[in-house]
């Protein structure tokens, strides 16, 4: 699951890409020594890695944001830093990517470095989100994202969910969606991703690996 | 209920409209509501409804005019600057008594400001930002699931009224992610609409859709009748929560997602054997006065907790009428109140 020198966090806006790539760069501490994220939405002006920035850092992560996150301007900027990260091959990189075709555009800047390097393209998908409900849809952002990005995607992730009120059925359900698209397009499932008791339940269903996730970006009231 | 997804409150906005029978949406784009209009331009064609991408604000309100005035449900959503763009447009609407719904995601002002969540917009929504002695009715949902139920109810008292009606959130609201149920039967309550200008089929006498009325007489008639409108509005919209109130020695009053903020305080509150109530008003227009009169007598003191410089506190003083001390805490500039700072400045209340 943590092979990889570059892992990619692709998806539809709201698939969860930002808690499931953070989360992952924690589960790769137990791993490597030295992993960074990086925040390369250029898409969505709020809740981003840089929310929870303080809490990676403390983990030892080393986190790089455009300079511009969660200020008031929303100008889709690049941080310039990640260029040493393609030189600098002691760092495992998790790159957090914007929604959509839209957000994955960014990606076609560093295809060049990515794909000399060892990398896994993940899409992560949530199927309680409207436009990502159905095999059809999922396929057709696949498709979108990997050609706006130039790099195909490797592996899919399954982070079906509805915040707290998640059940393990949900979870379940979501897969059997996903499984079909895996088997269509002929790209395996990385892992199961979830909150808690209904990710516990359901991938002891599932017979799947799982990453369990704490959630990292907190609304004023949580 | 039905079917439960996972929505952005952007998103939601979008569904619920259509939902609600909404088949005619003009915008421009804007953070932190753009969400609106991704959303809108997939699903309209889905429906057989119009989605336009105008070339400006002024342009997307002057087009919701004229789909109004031909009876359809029509939605535009924008953010401060480009609701002050609108503003003379929304005048010329509640003149010609159209019904509508705007959608305000606030940006943090004044000028450009920036796209983090403020409240800075609730003189320009509940007073009049554009000229004339008008009124529209103004929603503050404060979860994505009220905000799913309150845009379809938009359009039902807009219809009903035939008022402008909009929905005022801030940036966290739409842009947050919350689980949301839809009904599986909405519901819309349909109003027969005999003064739209549909075509006159050669059968009846041309309906005028205007704003203007020449003659001084005739004008503060017209102002009268809208008057008399507000005036009914007022008797039978309010819609306000009043949560932990009796028993209450401080009450704070909030709206849309500081109210949120504010419940969890009341909680931590209730550890400390400090009892904090909340007003929340739904409707900033027309305002839950009669819930202030019932509380009027609170043992401490009213706070108000605001992300601006004390706008709502106003009518709250009005609504309290000096029979209280209404004190205030807010901020600006995208900064959201904390949950400590306002539990601390109850504690200055108390002691």
């Amino acid at each position: 699951m943590f092979e990889k020198r570059i892992c990619m966090f692709t998806g539809h806006f709201g698939s969860g890409k930002t808690e499931v790539a953070a989360n992952y760069a924690i589960n790769m501490l137990q791993h490597h020594d030295k992993v960074a994220i990086v925040d390369l939405d250029i898409v969505n002006p709020y809740f981003r890695t840089a929310d929870a920035r303080e809490y990676l850092e403390s983990k030892g992560i080393r986190v790089l944001t455009t300079i511009y996150a969660n200020t008031n301007v929303d100008v889709p900027a690049l941080p310039s830093e990640i260029l040493s990260l393609f030189q600098n091959k002691e760092y495992k990189v998790v790159l957090d990517i914007g929604g959509d075709d839209l957000g994955a555009k960014v990606l076609s800047r560093y295809r060049e470095e990515i794909t000399q390097d060892s990398y896994e393209m993940y899409f992560v998908i949530n199927t309680r989100r409207p436009m990502t409900a159905t095999q059809r849809q999922i396929e057709d952002m696949i498709c979108e994202i990997e050609r706006s990005a130039g790099i195909k995607v490797t592996k899919l992730v399954n982070n079906t969910n509805l915040l707290e009120h998640t059940k393990a059925q949900d979870i379940i359900r979501g897969h059997e969606i996903i499984q079909r698209v895996s088997e269509n397009l002929n790209i395996p499932i990385g892992f199961v991703s979830g909150f808690g008791q209904s990710l516990k339940e359901a991938g002891k269903e599932l017979g799947v690996d799982t990453l369990f996730m704490d959630k990292l970006i907190r609304l004023p009231w949580d | 209920m039905g079917e439960k997804l996972l929505m952005k409150g952007n998103e939601v906005i979008a569904e619920a409209a259509i939902r609600a029978g909404c088949r005619f949406y003009f915008g421009y784009p804007i953070t932190p509501q753009t969400e609106v209009m991704h959303y809108m331009a997939k699903r309209m064609p889905e429906v057989g409804g119009t989605f336009v991408q105008a070339e400006s604000e002024i342009a997307a309100i002057n087009m919701v005019y004229g789909a109004a005035s031909a009876g359809g449900r029509v939605m535009t959503t924008s953010s401060s600057p480009g609701i002050s763009l609108m503003q003379e447009g929304i005048s010329y609407a509640a003149c010609a008594e159209l019904p509508l719904v705007m959608v305000n995601i606030v940006r943090c002002g004044p000028g450009l400001g920036g796209i983090l969540p403020a409240q800075c917009d609730y003189f320009q929504s509940v007073k009049g930002g554009g000229h004339g002695d008008y009124k529209m009715v103004v929603l503050a949902p404060c979860s994505v699931q009220e905000l799913y139920e309150l845009t379809v109810e938009a359009f039902n008292i807009s219809d009903r009224y035939r008022i402008i009606t909009m929905i005022l959130g801030d940036g966290i609201l739409g842009q947050m992610m919350e689980a949301v149920e839809f009904r599986d039967v909405e519901n819309i309550q349909n109003v027969e609409k005999p003064w739209a200008v549909t075509g006159t089929g050669m059968k009846r006498e041309h309906n005028v859709i205007t704003s203007i009325y020449i003659d001084p007489e005739v004008l503060e008639a017209h102002n009268r009748k809208l008057q008399e409108k507000y005036r009914l509005i007022e008797e039978n919209e309010v819609r306000v929560e009043e949560y932990n109130c009796e028993n209450a020695d401080v009450i704070v009053v909030a709206f849309g997602t500081v109210a949120r903020i504010v419940k969890n305080v009341i909680k931590t509150a209730e550890k400390e054997g400090i009892k904090v109530g909340l007003i929340r008003p739904v409707t900033l227009w027309p305002f839950p006065v009669k819930t202030f009169e019932k509380y009027a007598t609170v043992p401490k003191a009213f706070l108000t907790v605001e992300m601006n410089a004390g706008q709502m506190l106003e009518d709250v003083k009005l609504a309290v009428n000096g029979k209280n001390k209404v004190d205030f805490l807010g901020r600006m500039g995208g900064m959201v109140p904390t949950q400590k700072e306002i539990l601390d400045k109850i504690k200055e209340l108390i002691w």
